[in-house]
This record gives C-alpha cells, structure tokens and sequence, in this order.
C-alpha cells in the first residue's frame, strides 16, 4: 500500500493507482474528459490536472496517469489548478463548443466568456473512441492518423473497415459526437437516429463530417427499407 | 533510416500497379527477429514501389498480426512515407521564414498555378509532384526551390516556367547555380 496526502488528508490506496483513483476514493471530484474506467488511461484531455509537491517545486500533472507516489502531497483545487482547468476548458470549448459534454463542464467550471475562436472541430483527439474499439471491442477498427494539425481519427484510407462490427461503441463513449448528429444534410441537424440509440445516419460518402465510422448505417439501413 | 528513405525518393515511380505479395513478404522475413521492424520493412517497400500501395500495407498487417490501422497510422505518421505515387520530378519549395519573406509563396502559387495541383500533389501524367519544406538550411539562397535533388536559388515566380522546362528535358540532373538569381 502507498500512503499519500490528498487535500491534507491521508489515504493509502494500492500500488499502481493513479491520482486521479485516489483522489475519487476519497471522494475530491475531478473531472475529466478522455478517461473511461475500463479503458486504459490516455492522458489526452489534460482536464484532471492535479498540482503535486510542495513550493517551489510543485508542478502540474495529469492525475488519471500519474501514479500515486509513497508522501506525496496532491492538491486537487488549488487556485493553479483550477486556472490551469478553465484555461483548458476554455480551449476545448473553443475547438468543439457544440459538445454537449463540453458545454456543461464549461459552464460547471464557471466559464462564462469564450476568447478563444471557435473552430467547430468535430474531434477533440480524446482517443476514447480508439481506445474502446480496441480494448473493449477487440477490433481496432480505428485509430489515429498522420499527425500534428493533420491527426485524425478514422479507418484506413478513409474506406468501411473490416474488422468494424457496427458496435456503435466508438460514437457511444464520444465526447464530441453528441448533438452532432446532422443525418445527410448538415442543414437537418436532427434525425433522431440516436435517439432511440440505433446508430445516426451515415449516408455521406466519406466520415469527413461525423464521428461514427459505420459503413452502412444502422439508422439509414432502417430508413431507408421503412 | 528516415532520410535514407527522403533521399531515395529520387527514383522513379515504377510501372508496377500491382503488388507482389511474395516480395513483401519476402522483405517482411528480413525484418521478423527485429522488435519495431515496421519502419523498415514500410522503408523497403517504398523503395520498391515509390510508395507505399494500399495492398502492401493489408499484406503487412495480415503477415505481421497487426491490425490495419496501426500500419496505416504508421505510415501517415512519418513524412517520408507516401501513399500515393510520386511523380517523375521532385518539386520542393522551401517556405521557411526566410524564403517566405523572401516571396516563396509566390513561387508556390506560380508553381500550384502551372502544375494545377497543390502542395503535397501529383500531376495526372505522374510527371511532377510538387511539395513544400520549413526549411532547407540555406536560407541565405532563398527562395530556394530543389528539383530532383538541384538546388535553385533566388527562384522568383517568372523563373518557374524555365524550372519546369528544364526538369521536363531532365536537365537539372548536375548541381548547378544556374537559376536566374536576381
Ligand atoms: S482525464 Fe486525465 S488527461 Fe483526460
């Protein structure tokens, strides 16, 4: 057992669990946005930030992969902290602010402007979705491409994957995807495909302009027999 | 093992369309004791074909037990890796900051202009294929366009056209300061 200050407050947890594990244990809320129990922890989202150490050198890291340390001292809100949390809010809100998810941490962090532009992305590179298709699903029907300002998540050449069985799990653990749904036509946004939880639409060509990597379409497929 | 892979780009785009999954498996087998062989043996590849065909990265990912995806995430991850042809001629134009300043980007747009492609892209007639650099270390030459391994100096947009010539009459092979430099 490694035993370690969160808050002030002493706990033990097991060797190998993370801050983040920790810190929930004994009940601190952290958000965070790319972390799924069950899925092995990515580090992506940058929003469960911790503050560890003691001045002058205390620093920032991400709690969900970090592991806790024998002494450590962990501040969960500390003021850097939550500047460090908004700012990353702020960010992510700017990239992708029709998310849902996004939207309501924003607002539950107390982020009432946005300076940033908004990019309207349609991913924040999370790789929840890479990583349930490959450690839930067993597929690796997904996964990332190129990389710096061209990463993208998305099947080889862009072409329906074989290994994909039409789970839907990549869209289910979406952070990005809710609301997003704009079945063929961007101007329709609503198809009410997802709301009984079939699978939204994907009649376009190509996943340029949606999340979901089903090649045909559930929810089409139904239509259009229907 | 990158740049050797940058450099041998030079080489033409070989007629074959099809992929010969002997060979690659073949060129696999010379790389299975190697833990993070990958990159080799897509190295191998490109350097047979030109580029990495679509078929070769399946033949790849069935051979080796990965999944298509983490060979494909490989091969778009790495700059030197290619998934299209590449043309005859090699057209880099630099657009680092001095170049820039120096009106690279006209020379671009010159280039985009009379190739009718981007950055990045391959003439239909597989003759040229045009790309950009951050920087090619020579700054005090710029804007510096390289053709097939030649370096340009002091390019400006009207020289294009004599550029283009010159590599379609596969003239530029001799390192040469010849380019119109002001
Ligand atoms: S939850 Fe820790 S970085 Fe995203």
């Amino acid at each position: 057992m490694i035993n370690l200050f969160i808050n002030g407050l002493p706990v033990s947890v097991e060797e190998g669990s993370t801050l983040l594990e920790a810190a929930r244990f004994l009940g601190f809320p952290i958000p965070t946005l790319c972390h799924k129990d069950g899925l092995s922890p990515y580090g992506a989202c940058r929003l469960c930030v911790v503050e560890i150490g003691e001045e002058p050198k205390a620093k920032l890291v991400s709690s969900c992969t970090y592991p806790a340390e024998e002494g450590l001292k962990v501040r969960t809100a500390s003021s850097r902290v939550v500047r460090a949390r908004r700012m990353v809010l702020e960010l992510l809100l700017a990239s992708c602010p029709q998310s849902k998810i996004i939207q309501d941490l924003a607002s539950a962090h107390g982020i009432r402007q946005q300076r940033f532009k908004q990019e309207h992305e349609d991913c924040i590179l999370c790789g929840l979705c890479v990583r349930m298709c490959q450690e839930q699903m067993m597929a690796k029907a997904i996964g990332f491409r190129s990389r710096g300002e061209k990463r993208s998540i998305g099947t080889p050449f862009d072409i329906k994957s074989e290994e994909c069985r039409l789970c839907g799990g990549c869209m289910y653990v979406c952070p990005a995807c809710q609301l997003r749904c704009t079945y063929t036509e961007p101007e329709r946004p609503i198809c009410g495909g997802c709301a009984n939880l079939t699978p939204p639409c994907l009649e376009k060509r190509q996943f340029d302009d949606m999340m979901c990597f089903m090649d045909p379409c559930v929810a089409c497929e139904i239509q259009k027999e229907g | 093992m990158i740049q050797d892979i940058a450099a041998s780009g030079k080489q033409q785009v070989s007629p074959h369309e099809t992929v010969d999954s002997k060979g690659i498996v073949r060129i696999l087998n010379g790389h299975r004791q190697q833990r993070g062989g990958l990159i080799s043996v897509l190295g191998e590849i490109q350097s047979q074909y030109g580029y990495l065909p679509e078929d070769a990265l399946r033949v790849v990912a069935d051979e080796t037990g990965n999944s298509l995806v983490d060979v494909y995430g490989v091969a778009t991850f790495y700059r030197s890796f290619r998934l299209q042809p590449r043309g005859k001629h090699l057209i880099c134009v630099c657009l680092g900051t001095a170049c820039h300043v120096r009106g690279a980007p006209m020379v671009v747009e010159e280039f985009e202009r009379r190739l009718a492609i981007q950055p990045g892209q391959t003439t239909p007639d597989r003759e040229f294929t045009l790309e950009t650099v951050n920087c090619l270390g020579a700054c005090a030459l710029g804007p510096i366009v390289v053709v097939d391994g030649c370096y340009f100096p002091g390019v400006r947009a009207q020289d294009v056209g004599q550029i283009l010539e010159k590599a379609r009459l596969e003239r530029v092979e001799v390192p040469s300061m010849v380019a119109a430099s002001g």
